[in-house]
């Protein structure tokens, strides 16, 4: 196979810890970076930290997911300028908000499924146009183990990713056809303002780590990761437990 | 609001340890919030916790790590000047710069330190007495401060707050971002001399000789040989080797694997018997050699090839006792050496060199003399022996250094440190509500217990 130029990477939320991680994992492959936040002062200094340390060109574009009527001026002026250069997209958006006050609370609740799951499917509708066109790359999407059963803790950020998982699976089942990868991310928890500080986290893993297996992921062609590899496992028994043993637990 | 975490916290040398909340923010905006409506009992910036003792510590107080913050700005390669935030590790700086040629001016024996640390202790190096302090490859940055926000100084713009920023412990604002002019090399390796001396006299008559034909000269002292071997040691002395000494390319092969220590050493491994035997085998190893190869890691850094190595002094931690003493009143590094002897305490390491003149930093620790660096495992009667260096220190109108102090009391710092009236008075233009502030500043008396 001959060697291949790294195309442009979409990096969407790319000022969080995990997103910034993947950037530079992506930088340190020779990949050109366009990073999309809603801090552009803040997503700049990211990007010039990653041109400079991997001499990589990469740029930084402002956008706050939440507001909706920008996604698509915003994700069609980064598509007209990279064109069949950009392979590929991570979109590690991401809002745990106030479990508590999310309980009874119907703002607080929707800021966290606009966030973690209408901003996403509205930025991968626009992106899954421009892949299915162009006939390859990738969209990497960061969901959450949260997703995968609801908890009294966090179950609205919980049904957020649970239904982000479930588009990104059918996502992944339309653009097989055109030869795009849909990649989701289950992270367990990791050390980033998140979880910074939390109580009731464990086995918290460094956000290069995690960064590390998505980078892998996306060369190796999965389609589902757990990150780190052991929430695989845990997650199968988690899921495992009988609805009605499960209610009585205190998670 | 940005979230904390309440964690029992030390510095290098694990003690002592103290409970401080902990706030890391991602982003400028995070930490401009958490100085504009700061915690009870104040803040303190913290970068790889590698100051020895109490300086980036605060007892029932709030402590900003600088970690997230650690972005590289602007490089230009026409002046080597780079500019980035406070938390950029200088490891992170030889990772990214020496495979272009550049390496840090002025580096301390570990290289797991932050930029803003760095400015905040006026780090100095091998090559003091010929570059001086990191102040002197610092263009000027910028400081967020209490009272008048975001800062930039310079020799030109607040110089008397850049130069008391520089060796103000952290004390005067959180370091935003920093411009270092780096140094160009030809390769990732050095040149250096290795020559034993038989006493202290020895070591110090060589370097008075020919130190200034090295860039970079220090030595080690073994501390438990008494008598007439009193301070025998080995002079490592040499310079970054030119690119025409190394075969093959000039920058390859730096170590990518490190080892570490997985527990707690029990307190009983560092006595006089393994320490001596020790210091026996590395004074007969080093023999008398010109011009050797050695891996620039290996010359700055040899500690930091071994993770954690503080845990080799046991549970109860490490204190480490650097000093400064004048050339004149020279037998101070012998009253020392032969204290540390007859007390059997000495450790692995004691280090000594010969500072150039004093820099511009207010509260800086190098002044023209020879330094002397011990480490001691903390146990029972060693608080009195500190004091009896410090003494020691002060007669012979010397200081110890803050960076790596855990002990010294306010009298002994305000004599030792004159110059703290004048820092004093910059702090309070710029923090009169004395929001930044460190176990170790209430300690030595630099702001209000």
């Amino acid at each position: 196979m001959p060697e291949r130029v790294p195309g442009t990477v979409l990096v969407v939320g790319a000022t969080s810890a995990l997103a910034r991680a993947v950037a530079a994992e992506l930088a340190r492959g020779g990949h050109p970076l366009v990073l999309v936040a809603r801090d552009g002062a803040e997503a700049g200094a990211v990007a010039t930290d990653l041109a400079l340390r991997h001499g990589v060109p990469a740029r930084a574009v402002e956008l706050d997911v939440l507001d909706f009527d920008a996604h698509s001026r915003v994700i069609a002026a980064v598509l007209r300028e990279e064109g069949e250069a950009l392979e590929g997209a991570v979109v590690a958006v991401g809002y745990l908000g106030d479990a508590e006050r999310a309980r009874g609370d119907f703002a607080e609740a929707r800021r966290i499924l606009d966030t973690n799951f209408t901003a996403c499917v509205s930025l991968l509708t626009l992106l899954a146009e421009h892949f299915e066109r162009r006939r390859g790359g990738f969209l990497c999407v960061v969901s959450s183990v949260a997703g995968e059963r609801g908890r009294q803790s966090n179950y609205v950020y919980g049904a957020a990713k649970g239904g982000l998982t479930v588009f990104l699976q059918g996502l992944r089942n339309r653009l097989f056809h055109a030869g795009v990868r849909v990649v989701t991310v289950n992270p367990g928890f990791v050390d980033t303002r998140m979880t910074f500080g939390r109580e009731g986290t464990f086995l918290v893993a460094s956000p290069e780590r995690v960064a590390r297996g998505m980078v892998r992921a996306i060369r190796g062609g999965r389609d589902v990761v757990y990150l780190p590899g052991f929430w695989g496992p845990l997650m199968l028994a988690i899921r495992a437990i009988p609805e009605r043993v499960f209610k009585r637990m205190r998670l | 609001m940005i979230p904390s975490s309440v964690q029992r916290l030390s510095g290098w040398g694990r003690h002592p340890v103290q409970s401080c909340r902990v706030y890391r923010p991602e982003k400028v905006a995070e930490l401009r919030e958490l100085l504009g409506s700061p915690p009870e009992g104040g803040l303190v910036s913290r970068g790889l916790g590698r100051a020895y003792g109490d300086a980036a510590l605060n007892a029932r107080g709030g402590v900003v790590s600088h970690l997230r913050l650690n972005r590289m700005l602007a490089f230009d390669p026409a002046t080597g000047v780079l500019e980035c935030e406070g938390g950029v590790s200088f490891a992170e700086i030889v990772d990214a710069f020496l495979p272009r040629g550049w390496f840090l001016p002025v580096t301390p024996g570990t290289r797991e330190v932050t930029v803003g640390g760095a400015v905040a202790c006026d780090v100095h190096g091998k090559n003091h007495h010929r570059d001086g302090t990191l102040a002197r490859f610092v263009e000027g940055f910028r400081l967020l401060t209490p009272a008048r926000g975001a800062v930039d100084c310079s020799r030109a713009a607040d110089a008397e707050l850049f130069r008391a920023t520089l060796g103000g412990m952290g004390l005067t604002g959180a370091v935003l971002r920093a411009r270092l002019r780096l140094l160009p090399v030809e390769s990732a390796w050095m040149t250096v001399d290795y020559s034993r001396t038989a006493d202290l006299d020895g070591a110090l008559e060589r370097f008075a000789a020919d130190d200034a034909g090295y860039r970079y000269s220090v030595a080690w002292i073994d501390c438990l040989a008494r008598g007439r071997s009193l301070g025998r040691g080995v002079l490592m002395r040499g310079d970054h080797a030119p690119a025409a000494r190394v075969r093959g390319e000039p920058f390859a092969g730096r170590p990518a694997a490190r080892a570490r220590v997985p527990l707690d050493a029990p307190s009983a491994l560092l006595n006089r018997l393994t320490v001596g035997a020790f210091n026996r085998l590395y004074h007969a190893l080093h023999r008398d050699r010109a011009g050797v190869l050695v891996p620039i890691d290996r010359f700055f850094y040899p500690l930091d090839g071994v993770r954690d190595w503080n845990r080799l002094y046991g549970r109860r931690g490490l204190v480490q006792h650097q000093s400064v003493v004048p050339f004149v009143r020279g037998d101070a590094l012998a009253r020392m050496l032969e204290r540390v002897a007859a007390a059997g305490r000495g450790s692995f390491l004691a280090v000594l060199k010969r500072f150039g003149p004093a820099g511009e930093g207010v509260l800086s620790f190098p002044a023209e003399g020879h330094t002397l660096a011990l480490d001691f495992p903390v146990a029972a009667g060693l608080a009195e022996l500190l004091r009896e260096l410090d003494r020691i220190v002060l007669d012979a109108g010397g200081r110890v250094y803050l960076a790596k102090d855990a002990s010294l009391n306010a009298a002994t710092f305000a004599a030792m440190y004159p110059a703290a009236g004048r820092f004093r008075a910059v702090k309070a233009e710029v923090d009169p509500e004395g929001v930044l502030s460190s176990s170790l500043a209430r300690r030595v008396g630099l702001v209000d217990a």
